[in-house]
């Protein structure tokens, strides 16, 4: 029988099931009610009650068919599954028409119902994160199995790919052993980091301290929809970006100097990482900014300071924590960031300072070694994990601290702003 | 570029009724008006303020006191929305004529506060920055001098001065409207405009604020917003009453309070409106 | 403000350096923002310039005589120049339009074909590999009126080729739609759910806590990271297919799920309490309150940051490389199971590609997935203006 037509027949069954309990509820509560005898609820709430727990069984029966065949139990052809299940139904159908009366509290049962599901959602949503924690590590641990912990942390050698020959079969005592020293990976990503800090920093800032300080709320009325705009554009675009325009244009005026550039240079890359980023700090610092008192500002001002001086002295410092926190996420951000890099920077694993070498991050790597018709379970595949979650824990780390910085300055502001 | 006082008497010139010789005109205002946008906030107000006196402004909220009072330093010019008629002079110079620049004018008129409002700084840096900006002193035992001497006058300097290194948002409330009045007096201005600064604060620290305001009278020229008529009865030398843009009645603070020449005066005093 | 008067009463020489250093400041701070608006500025002049140029497309006048044997092997019947100039994919598909067209045959019919990407390059006036001897030839049927340019409908109606000029946006744009109805049909009620739960019904206590400050996190997690979670518990664990905008759609969804669910708590939350209280006065249960009186008004704020996610998520690529949606998909998914690309996903494809063509048309999918993205926004800002209710 096709996935279709069981469908078919589950919910085919199921919502007449329920249709009939909401009607047959509903009866009963007016038969009763007519008789003169009060009741706890309404008629319809327990049209409602009957209804959603004659689906109850059905649905908790169909769920957990469908997963033991996702978990491969499937021992229970699922036709009689479903017949199973909305017998079950009918059952409890049957059950809750003969025991309902006028002291069921059809109401309150409602209400639990409704608060079971939305309770589930949000179960749903922190399980997410879980499930990101679990996939990583499991797999993770996998990779660590076979490969040194150690010499993935300290190792500075990367070099997977005999862990390929191995992987199609043809790993042999002539074939060096692979490398998984990720150090020249964690100095790409931070290098790059850098280099987009450097640009998004100071212009994300200044920006920031220009609208929030400066501008009319016409221009800022003007702007800040721009920056939107800067910030909503996709990565890929981005990465587009660095390696059809910025690439060469750097590749060009470095020649200019004589000097060598690579055409996926860790400087070309990390720029225009860095113009993504300015958004997002301009945008973050400047909600700081704003929400710094004025009667700070004020009191700077009434002792003959001007604008600049008050802004440097004692908005920015009110302003600090909110604009750390900002300067973290936009960290954060670059360190994830993998189109760009994936588009603009190298694939090769490089130890160097010069930022006109190609270089390669971590989220390089991870694409890198999960794209193409790779075994699963070849340490090449399985390193990808091991990189997720090195980042995972990085950005995790500096996530919680920018999160509780800026929930430490709008508390700070509320409370000593009478 | 003095000016020639034009004395015209109507109902909001004021220049008391004192003939004693001994008091100098300090700050004077010649017909001020003030619009919020279309609003009119102060409607032609002429006033002249002593030297090194307390004047007391008073009168019901939303009558324009702190707006008066913005305009003798210039904050006013912090909102967009202002326009402004009429001349301020302060020692016969007109704060708003044309080149003169309002960080000149802050500087000889300082201005404190109803929410005390320190510097996310060190108390030192608090008192010392303004000081250091205007080339007053230069940065070492100078400047330590001055921090401790403007502490000293604001009565501050024996509670904090093993603490100076601590932030100033770590003092009690009253301390730091202390430190906002030292940070302030460090700057050595002629004139120091104070708005409600005690109505956030207890009353211990009001009594402590009160009692430094007439310590400081001998410097300085005192103006002071407040909504407490005991306040301004203890403290104030004289004392101007404002109700709904315009200045009412200006004299001394015992006549004012005895012997009120306007009967919205009278009512409000006795408690009638406000 | 005017120049400084020295001689006012208030003039003091050491101020000016003051001045000039605060104006200094101001200009820093707004060449700062200037540069930010220039690069937006640089950025989207460039990507017009690169894709405006694939919008139209050179199509050639040709003379075929069907015949059953030209039919056999249509790349036979032209000489060696035009055979550079007419596309293979137009050669390749004579047949099929003669089958459509049994009245054709023994006649001869003239054809608006269309050109090889490299004609089509010449014609631009970009790079190109052709032979001198076929850029006179072209020059000639410019001449003539024999070769111009029509507007490229390929583009929008074909899915991707491995012959440039035949390669098109569609089966991306379809990939697209089908990928965002399953994230949107996932993550929107799922969000929008737990919001209500954490806003409404949750107790204020550690769990509660713990929750909001995962999604949080969430919100923060590079997307790649998504992309590990699908590959590893989605297709290896629970047999999704791969590369099927069901596997995409559903890692989208993990991805969009806390943007959805902080913008419907905000909307929440910006409904007054006294709403609330007052239904509790009429007797009424939390979920009939939160029904009827709470979801009505709070909804535009809701739909908003659905929209604003569902904006994300189309732009996302990252964790759909990881899935495996990078496939080449010459014909549009049917289904979520099929294989099928995304916008993004396409654009990244295209991109590494040498050929100029493939250039030209990445730049022009970037112009097609900016313009949904800047009306999404856009649609999201108006409601948000309309709907934004002061209480
Ligand atoms: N920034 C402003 N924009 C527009 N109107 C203002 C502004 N500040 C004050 N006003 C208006 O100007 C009038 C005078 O205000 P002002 O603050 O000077 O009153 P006040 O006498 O100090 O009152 P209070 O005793 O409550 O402090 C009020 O009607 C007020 O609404
Ligand atoms: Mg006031």
């Amino acid at each position: 029988m096709s996935t279709q037509s069981l469908y078919l027949i589950f919910f085919g069954g199921l919502l007449p099931l329920m249709y009939f309990g909401y009607i047959l509820g509903r009866n009963k509560a007016i038969t009763i009610r007519t008789k003169g005898i009060k009741m706890h609820s309404q008629p319809d709430q327990y049209g409602w009650f009957s209804a959603l727990y004659t689906g109850l069984p059905v649905m908790t029966v169909g769920v957990v068919g469908v997963f033991s065949y996702l978990f491969g139990f499937d021992g229970i052809p699922p036709f009689m599954l479903i017949v199973t299940a909305l017998s079950l139904g009918a059952l409890s159908l049957f059950l809750i028409s003969k025991k309902m009366n006028e002291h069921t509290r059809a109401r309150n049962l409602v209400e639990e119902f409704i608060k079971g599901i939305l309770m589930m959602a949000a179960f749903i949503s922190i399980l997410t994160t879980f499930g990101i924690l679990i996939s990583i590590i499991t797999e993770a641990i996998h990779f660590f199995q076979r490969e040194s912990f150690w010499g993935f942390i300290f190792g500075t050698t990367w070099d997977p790919d005999t862990a390929f020959l191995a992987g199609a079969g043809r790993g042999g005592e002539d074939v060096a052993e692979a490398k998984f020293g990720a150090i020249p990976i964690f100095a790409g990503t931070f290098y790059i980091t850098a280099i987009a800090m450097l640009v998004a920093v100071p212009i994300g800032l200044l920006s920031a301290i220009y609208l929030s300080e400066y501008a009319t709320t016409k221009t800022r009325d003007r702007v800040k929809p721009a920056l939107e705009v800067l910030a909503g554009i996709p990565t890929v675009v981005y990465g587009f970006f660095a390696a059809i325009t910025v690439a060469p244009l750097f590749v060009d005026l470095f020649e200019a100097f004589g000097i060598q550039a690579s055409y996926r240079s860790a400087l070309g890359a990390g720029v225009v990482m860095g113009i993504m980023i300015i958004p997002i700090i301009a945008s973050l610092s400047d909600d700081v900014i704003k929400s710094v008192p004025n009667n700070i500002r004020n009191g700077s001002l009434a002792l003959g300071m001007n604008k600049a001086e008050t802004i440097k002295f004692v908005v920015l410092p009110s302003a600090m924590p909110g604009i750390i926190a900002a300067v973290l996420l936009g960290i954060s951000r670059a360190l994830g960031e993998t189109m760009i890099v994936v588009m603009a920077a190298g694939l090769r694993p490089n130890l160097t300072w010069n930022p006109l070498e190609d270089m390669t991050t971590v989220t390089v790597k991870i694409v890198e070694s999960l794209v193409g018709d790779q075994e699963f379970n070849s340490s090449l595949t399985l390193s990808a994990f091991a990189l997720g979650l090195v980042l995972f824990v990085v950005t995790l780390v500096i996530n919680i601290i920018s999160i509780t910085i800026i929930r430490k300055f709008h508390k700070k502001y509320k409370v000593s702003n009478l | 570029m003095s000016k020639k006082v034009d004395m015209k008497v109507d109902s909001n010139n004021f220049k008391g009724d004192m003939g004693d010789g001994e008091k100098k005109i300090k700050v004077s205002s010649k017909d001020l008006w003030l619009w919020y946008g279309e609003k009119e906030a102060l409607q032609g107000v002429n006033l002249d303020i002593y030297e090194k006196k307390i004047t007391a402004f008073i009168g019901p909220s939303g009558c324009g006191k702190s707006t008066y009072l913005r305009c003798l330093n210039r904050m006013n010019d912090l909102i967009d929305s202002v326009r402004i008629e009429g001349k301020v002079e302060i020692d016969g110079h007109d704060i708003y004529a044309p080149g003169v620049d309002e960080v000149a004018v802050r500087k000889r008129v300082g201005m404190v506060f109803q929410q005390p409002n320190p510097f996310p700084k060190s108390i030192y840096e608090n008192v010392a920055y303004a000081p250091l900006m205007h080339d007053i002193v230069k940065k070492g035992s100078d400047c330590d001098e001055l921090v401790e001497n403007s502490l000293k006058g604001a009565g501050l300097w024996e509670e904090v001065k093993d603490m100076l290194k601590q932030p100033g948002t770590a003092l009690s409330g009253g301390q730091q409207q202390r430190l906002c009045i030292a940070r302030t007096i460090a700057v050595q201005p002629d004139v120091i405009l104070m708005d409600e600064p005690t109505s956030a604060l207890d009353p211990i620290s009001t009594q402590i604020i009160e009692r430094l305001m007439i310590e400081l009278k001998e410097r300085f020229t005192l103006i002071v917003v407040t909504h407490n008529m005991q306040q301004a009865a203890r403290v104030a030398d004289m004392t101007a009453f404002f109700h709904i843009g315009e200045l009412v009645e200006y004299g001394e603070t015992e006549q004012i309070f005895v012997n009120p020449q306007e009967s919205r005066t009278e009512q409000y005093i006795t408690g009638k409106f406000g | 403000m005017s120049k400084i008067d020295k001689n006012n009463g208030f003039y003091i020489p050491q101020l000016e350096k003051r001045r000039a250093k605060a104006k200094r400041f101001k200009y820093i701070a707004m060449s700062a923002l200037i540069v930010s608006l220039a690069f937006l500025m640089f950025f989207l002049y460039d990507m017009f310039r690169q894709g405006i140029p694939a919008f139209k497309q050179t199509y050639v006048k040709i003379q075929v005589e069907i015949t059953e044997e030209n039919l056999e092997n249509p790349y036979g019947f032209l000489d060696r120049d035009m055979i550079s100039i007419v596309s293979r994919a137009w050669l390749r598909d004579l047949p099929n339009q003669a089958a459509a067209n049994p009245e054709w045959l023994g006649t001869t019919q003239e054809f608006w074909a269309l050109a090889g990407a490299e004609s089509d390059q010449y014609m631009k006036g970009g790079e190109n590999r052709l032979k001198d001897r076929v850029k006179d030839r072209i020059d000639e049927l410019k001449e003539s009126g024999d070769i111009r340019f029509q507007t490229n409908l390929i583009f929008f109606f074909t899915g991707d080729s491995k012959i440039p000029e035949n390669a098109g946006f569609y089966s991306a744009i379809i990939g697209s739609i089908l990928t965002m109805l399953v994230t949107m049909s996932l993550a929107v009620p799922i969000g929008i759910m737990t919001a209500i739960y954490l806003e409404e019904f949750a107790p204020d206590n550690k769990l509660t806590q713990f929750i909001e400050v995962n999604i949080n996190n969430l919100a923060a997690i590079p997307s790649i990271l998504f992309g590990l979670l699908g590959l590893a518990i989605f297709i290896n664990f629970f047999g999704v297919p791969r590369s099927s905008a069901l596997v995409g759609g559903m890692t989208l969804a993990l991805m969009s799920l806390p943007i959805i669910i902080v913008s419907s708590k905000a909307a929440l939350k910006s409904v007054p309490n006294t709403i609330r209280q007052a239904g509790f006065g009429l007797g009424l249960t939390r979920w009939q309150i939160v029904r009827d009186h709470v979801l009505p008004p709070a909804m535009p704020g809701m739909l908003t940051g659905s929209i604003i996610a569902l904006a994300q998520a189309m732009g996302e690529t990252a964790p759909l490389i990881i899935v495996g949606m990078i496939a080449f998909v010459p014909d549009a998914a049917t289904n979520i199971l099929s294989a099928a690309t995304v916008m993004p996903a396409q654009i990244y494809t295209w991109s590494g590609m040498p050929e100029k063509a493939y250039i030209e048309k990445t730049a022009a999918g970037i112009l097609v997935l900016l313009s949904v993205l800047i009306t999404l926004n856009a649609v999201a800002i108006y409601l948000r203006k309309k709907y934004t209710k002061t209480w």
